[in-house]
């Protein structure tokens, strides 16, 4: 309540604050405001350093409203770690002010909302299509786009780059020689198109083209249960799937005000560093990979695979295991599995240590790596950094220890920085990570609570089997709860994880019914990747195949 | 004496020697089984891996399952160099065209594994921007079910592929194949 009422005494002197409305909302700051002080406010916020961070922008339909879009910006302090949801209304045909010009990081976010609801960001440098093909026509996340109506496309854009002031995107220069880089090629992820115009090998102009993996995720949100959406959440990060569960039911589980018992805690945080280690893993194996060195992925690949054994012996699942619930996790864990954990901790110590000195310890990786496409601290920040490329760059931020959840504020562990920011310390903050995930599961699993796995809410979690088949009780709750769903409350939150590739967001917007109203994440990598073309300008064009690594950039999230 | 020497091997080749070294080493056999027979055990796949899928065949050629003992470990990404598509994850609208311009790009003889639920389906995308199949676009030979697959089923995949070169089986959907871009 303090925050907000500072806020408001804040602003008092500088905005009209009459037309402004503060409030609450399941714990959230939320601050709505007229469209006209938005590009005004989110620069007061940025310059006196209220709040560095803007996370988020994303768009909101109400098709009977008279101003039918909400554009919702959620604001981040590294500070004192508090957060503020701005909120305006616009109309269908109106435009609202850009917010590129206070935070930078704001480019993609502002694209996207302009591609899936139609909403015009005035004085956007460059607002084109991000997600959907080209052919595309109409806004598929407004209210009144089908979801299964595909449109098919039968051409690939061509080359083509950012408009900026007086250097239209579309005109190449003749001088430059125009490359295209993916989708398919191996340094590219399958998915990553770059387009880039060279000066010898030195890259003059670049800019990646994405959305080919965009598979609708949040318009599939909308049009299933809370329930159902969790297979989907597993594929937006597919390198660390269980992640993307926990931080997805964590959000809903806000929302619905519940707490979850100790235990399913304790498997979750297990569950979650786990994902974080093999997320490295692939981080790691494939940066080696894309700078020729094979070796190592084979090498870390084989400890990966000790991981999808532990999962498959948890729930039956590899790669996309769906193992928690609103509520809890969907069963306990067998007998012996954390000690099961715990020998692979002991044997995965080991391995890292020696993947520090197959990779980190390589001339030839250090030379290809160390004061390579550095990026200051500021920089990062404006961009939307999170994770371990804004922890390279020194900035000790890790929602982890800055807002603290599932106990992690009563574990022991580090958190890696760097130094200049640059692909070498990304590597070497994600292979510190490694380790202190490590520790992390080793204090947990020799102290797991006791008690049940999930909660027992007849309202949210569908009961056990042996109920269902053995009493009417059980019958009947399991019957109501399939038909009419689990519904959260009308009301709406931000939640936020730590994720291996920085903080993913998940907003939530609940009519009261049984499928999510909206549902919109910020992925990390998203916000990191848009920072691509102006991170590798000036630099060799096999500099800029390292920095696509060690950014890891997961199309499933990426997309979306 | 240059040319004695020519004589003196032709006449070697034509005769008794001939026989003894094909008693020892040679087979008689049909061209095309033994065409097949090499074809189906030296695949280069070309992964084109755009999702979860992708990730999952990192794990069919690692080191555990290790695709290579089935004869296909030469993974290659220039679709000039494989002959072998495996379609390893979701293909959205956006990417059809890439992907029918690669196929195009291969050699013949070529095929085409459909691996998971998104790229035989479209899956449970069931949305605006995915295909519904790769099919639409390219011909399939073998479609591996999964979301993902466990890579038992994507090397068993790769087996019913390889018996069905070994049997010459005939593909009309191969034959009958043309660019869904070149009608007009």
């Amino acid at each position: 309540m303090n925050k907000l009422e500072q806020l408001k005494q804040n602003l008092a002197g500088q905005f009209n604050i009459g037309n402004f409305k503060f409030s609450h909302s399941v714990g959230d700051d939320v601050l709505e405001v007229p469209k006209e002080d938005i590009p005004a406010l989110l620069k007061h916020f940025r310059t006196s350093g209220k709040f560095d961070f803007l996370m988020d922008v994303c768009g909101v339909d109400y098709p009977n409203r008279e101003k039918r879009f909400d554009v919702v910006y959620h604001l981040f302090s590294t500070k004192d770690a508090s957060r503020l949801r701005l909120k305006t209304q616009v109309g269908e045909n109106e435009s609202v002010g850009t917010a590129t010009e206070a935070y930078r990081g704001a480019d993609w976010f502002e694209r996207e909302a302009y591609d899936m609801f139609g909403v015009k960001f005035e004085g956007h440098p460059n607002l084109r299509k991000i997600l959907t093909h080209h052919q595309f026509v109409g806004y598929p996340l407004r209210k009144d786009y089908d979801a299964n109506w595909q449109q098919h496309s039968n051409s690939v854009l061509p080359i083509h780059f950012d408009n900026k002031p007086g250097r239209p995107g579309d005109v190449l220069n003749d001088d430059y020689v125009a490359i295209n880089v993916g989708p398919s090629h191996p340094a590219m992820h399958g998915t990553l198109r770059v387009m880039a115009e060279l000066d010898g090998e030195t890259i003059v102009r670049a800019n990646p083209e994405i959305g080919y993996l965009h598979r609708c995720f949040e318009k599939m949100a909308e049009t299933h249960p809370y329930n159902q959406v969790i297979p989907y959440t597993d594929r937006l990060n597919y390198c660390s799937a269980p992640m993307n569960n926990i931080g997805y039911c964590k959000a809903v589980e806000r929302l619905l005000g519940v707490e979850i018992p100790p235990k399913a805690q304790a498997m979750r945080v297990v569950l979650a560093e786990l994902s974080r280690i093999i997320d490295h893993i692939i981080a790691v194996g494939t940066g080696g990979v894309d700078l020729g060195a094979l070796s190592a992925f084979f090498h870390l690949l084989t400890y990966r695979e000790k991981v999808y054994n532990l999962f498959e012996k948890l729930c039956g699942a590899r790669l996309t295991v769906s193992m928690t619930r609103v509520g809890g996790m969907a069963q306990d864990a067998p007998e012996g599995w954390f000690d099961e954990v715990l020998a692979f901790c002991k044997e995965m110590r080991v391995q890292v240590d020696e993947i520090s000195s197959l990779m980190l310890d390589n001339k030839i990786f250090i030379k290809r790596t160390q004061g390579i496409c550095p990026i200051s601290a500021q920089d990062a920040i404006q961009w939307g950094y999170t994770g371990p490329l804004l922890r390279a760059t020194g900035v000790n931020l890790d929602l982890r220890k800055a807002q603290p959840y599932y106990g992690y504020d009563a574990l022991d562990f580090d958190v890696p920085v760097g130094t200049t920011g640059d692909i070498y310390d990304r590597y070497l903050v994600r292979v510190e990570e490694m380790r202190q995930s490590i520790r992390i599961i080793e204090q947990v699993c020799k102290n797991i609570p006791g008690g049940d796995y999930t909660i027992r809410d007849k309202g949210i979690v569908l009961p056990e089997k042996k109920d269902v088949y053995g009493n009417i009780e059980g019958l009947m709750n399991h019957f109501m709860l399939v038909i009419k769903g689990l519904r959260p409350p009308v009301g709406e939150i931000y939640d936020a994880t730590e994720a291996a590739n920085g903080e993913l967001g998940f907003y939530l917007v609940s009519d009261g019914s049984a499928n999510p109203y909206r549902l919109k994440v910020r992925p990390p990598c998203f916000a990191i990747y848009q920072s691509f073309s102006s991170v590798v300008e000036g630099w060799m064009l096999a500099d800029a195949i390292a920095v696509v690594a060690s950014m890891n950039v997961i199309a499933g999230e990426l997309d979306r | 004496m240059h040319n004695d020497q020519v004589q003196d091997s032709s006449s070697l080749m034509g005769t008794q020697a001939v026989d003894d070294m094909s008693r020892s080493f040679a087979f008689t056999s049909k061209l095309d089984a033994i065409v097949a027979w090499g074809r189906k055990n030296s695949f280069w796949p070309m992964p084109y891996g755009t999702a979860c899928c992708g990730i999952e065949f990192m794990s069919v050629v690692g080191p555990k399952y290790d695709l290579a003992r089935f004869g296909a470990e030469v993974v290659r990404f220039s679709p000039r160099q494989a002959d072998l598509l495996i379609v390893a994850g979701t293909i959205t609208e956006k990417m059809a065209p890439v992907l029918v311009r690669i196929y195009q790009q291969m050699l013949e003889p070529k095929y085409v594994i459909s691996m998971g639920a998104c790229a035989s389906s479209g899956g449970f995308y069931r949305a605006y921007h995915v295909l519904q199949g790769c099919d639409k676009v390219i011909p399939v030979d073998v479609y591996v079910p999964g979301c993902p697959p466990t890579p038992e089923a994507v090397i068993d995949g790769v087996l019913a592929l390889q018996r069905m070169i070994a049997t010459n089986q005939p593909r009309p959907w191969k034959e009958n194949w043309k660019s869904p871009y070149e009608q007009a």
